[in-house]
């Protein structure tokens, strides 16, 4: 199971992500997870939204360029070496991480993983019985 | 089909004879009625009877822009104002416009060559064609227009600008055959990519894109969004207007019609003529206009012509695309730079847009050049490592094209201003 990641290619202008947060904002759409990479002379934000189809809309309207990406997001028990163990589950069949950004809340923790086949590493992960976050339930995070 | 068969199909000893006839009653025209060719004449020691053949032109005084901008406003016509029926103007980005005008015979010929230049592309009675090209004081849609209505094509006096009913109109009257720069070209077919029209709603074939120089790569990316062929329209205000030359179903360079417009390629330098197949700067000599004919008028555009007989049955001679004009050349650390070059690097890449920009400055004493290049935003990775690889195939393609090295910026989609009419490729800051 994957969930759409937003992805977001920003100039390094000032203000372009306060922006993007503005349009997001005013279009209720709650981000769960964010991270932002960045060059010399643009980074790219990727989210974890409520309602994806919806924000890549109303960003695309504002004139961002959107890309979706299928993501996957795992569900990991919020303690010391959860993430290694999922790490070498990868390892061993031999899925490189393209990237990868974590979070926890309360005692929940959550990675969003891309992997260039993200299908075969869907299928690992839940072979190894670690349960895949929906977008339904993403949703109502 | 070809328009006007004798003159298209004349064989070299014909046309020869048609260009020195019409060269040596042009001399006596601007002798009688031009001060300033009459002085320039006289200096040269040349009378008018001396010139009976074509042959004699490369002894002929040259004709400049800056000529033009001294004779400011009609210092230049060999008629009455009476007797002039048009007046175009350039935009004049640099100083006072450069002023043409035309008698009815001067428009009457003008119409005949675009219709020539459509019948070349297949145009004909039937086809309906939107001008987007300004209309107004600078040649482009007026010159499309009259020689669009004398092939009978239904015309679509559109002008440039307001892309929404640009797209409207496209697709309500069934245009077959859109005329405007290449640039808005490229913009008006990512418009209807972005607006979702569906492809069987837009009944375009053809394409005729001028007034700024661009490459064949450039004719890929634009044949590929708005599914048609495109051809290359030549020409400048001094000379005509669009309709000099225009490329055939070949696409082996630009047909000059050369019993109206005989064209030299000359070294920019020495001022001396250059064999066929050898790149210089192209000369005109518009031997048959009445209101402004221009002796060896210097355009500034780099080419070269070839004679050899073209598979379409044309015997005119070819120009190939413009490389650029002179006067766009930048010169960066002593390398010659043209933005067509820069545009061909990344035509051939498929992550990236035909939008960019190139921006020039001068930073302690070294010329440095950035290169702006929009992402594809129907076609770009979300990958660092990806992104960067394209930008440093873009850094490795010019700089193995170049020899300099630049730096490169990729920038959101549609950040970089479209234009309606001529793009806006350089930005130079470097003060002289």
């Amino acid at each position: 199971m994957y969930i759409k990641q937003l992805s977001v290619f920003l100039e390094d202008r000032s203000g372009r992500l306060t922006e993007l947060t503005r349009i997001l904002a005013e279009n209720d759409v709650n981000i769960t997870a964010l991270s932002v990479a960045e060059t010399a002379d643009y980074g790219i934000v990727r989210m974890v939204v409520g309602r994806p189809e919806l924000a890549k809309k109303a960003l695309e309207d504002a004139g961002f360029s959107i890309g979706l990406t299928d993501v996957v997001c795992v569900n990991i028990p919020d303690k010391p070496g959860s993430l290694y163990r999922i790490l070498e589950i990868l390892t061993a069949e031999d899925i490189n991480v393209d990237y990868m950004y974590a979070f926890s809340n309360n005692d929940v923790a959550l990675a969003v993983i891309r992997a260039a086949d993200i299908a075969q590493m869907s299928e690992v992960l839940e072979k190894n019985n670690l349960q895949l976050l929906s977008q339904a339930d993403i949703y109502q995070l | 089909m070809i328009w006007n068969n004798e003159m298209e199909c004349a064989d070299r000893q014909q046309m020869h004879e048609i260009q020195s006839r019409r060269l040596s009653a042009m001399i006596q025209r601007i002798y009688d009625n031009v001060p300033f060719y009459r002085n320039k004449l006289k200096e040269a020691g040349i009378e008018p009877g001396d010139i009976k053949s074509v042959d004699q032109l490369k002894y002929l005084p040259f004709t400049t822009k800056s000529d033009l901008r001294d004779n400011y406003p009609f210092g230049l016509f060999t008629v009455p104002q009476s007797e002039v029926v048009r007046i175009h103007a350039s935009s004049g980005t640099t100083g006072k416009p450069t002023v043409v005008g035309y008698t009815q015979q001067d428009l009457e010929m003008w119409a005949e060559v675009v219709a020539r230049g459509l019948t070349m592309a297949g145009i004909h009675r039937g086809d309906t064609i939107q001008i987007a090209y300004g209309y107004g004081p600078f040649t482009g849609g007026l010159g499309l227009h009259y020689g669009a209505e004398k092939v009978g094509a239904t015309v679509i006096p559109i002008s440039t600008g307001n892309t929404k009913k640009q797209l409207q109109f496209m697709t309500d009257f069934r245009a077959t055959v859109l005329a405007c720069t290449p640039s808005y070209a490229a913009h008006l077919g990512e418009s209807i990519r972005k607006e979702g029209i569906a492809p069987e709603e837009i009944k375009l074939h053809t394409g005729v894109f001028g007034a700024e120089p661009w490459t064949n790569e450039m004719r890929k990316e634009i044949e590929q969004l708005l599914q048609i062929k495109a051809y290359d329209i030549y020409g400048l205000s001094e000379v005509i207007g669009p309709g000099v030359s225009m490329e055939c179903a070949c696409q082996c360079g630009n047909h000059v019609f050369e019993d109206h417009f005989i064209p030299e390629i000359i070294n920019p330098d020495t001022l001396e003529v250059l064999p066929d197949g050898e790149l210089g700067e192209l000369v005109f000599t518009p031997v048959s206009k009445v209101a402004m004919p221009l002796l060896r008028y210097r355009t500034r555009d780099l080419t070269r012509l070839h004679r050899e007989k073209c598979d379409c049955g044309r015997t005119l001679v070819r120009m190939e695309k413009c490389l650029g004009r002179t006067d766009d050349m930048l010169i960066i650390r002593g390398v010659n730079v043209f933005p067509s070059q820069i545009e061909s690097v990344l035509m051939e890449m498929t992550e990236t847009t035909p939008h960019y920009q190139l921006v020039v400055r001068r930073e302690n004493n070294l010329d440095t050049l950035e290169v702006l290049v929009e992402i594809d935003e129907r076609n770009w990775s979300d990958s660092i490592r990806e992104l960067e690889g394209i930008r440093q195939r873009i850094d490795h393609n010019i700089k193995s094209l170049l020899g300099i090295s630049a730096k490169i910026r990729l920038v959101e989609p549609h950040s970089i201003e479209r234009s309606e009419g001529k793009a806006k490729r350089v930005i130079d800051y470097r003060q002289y």
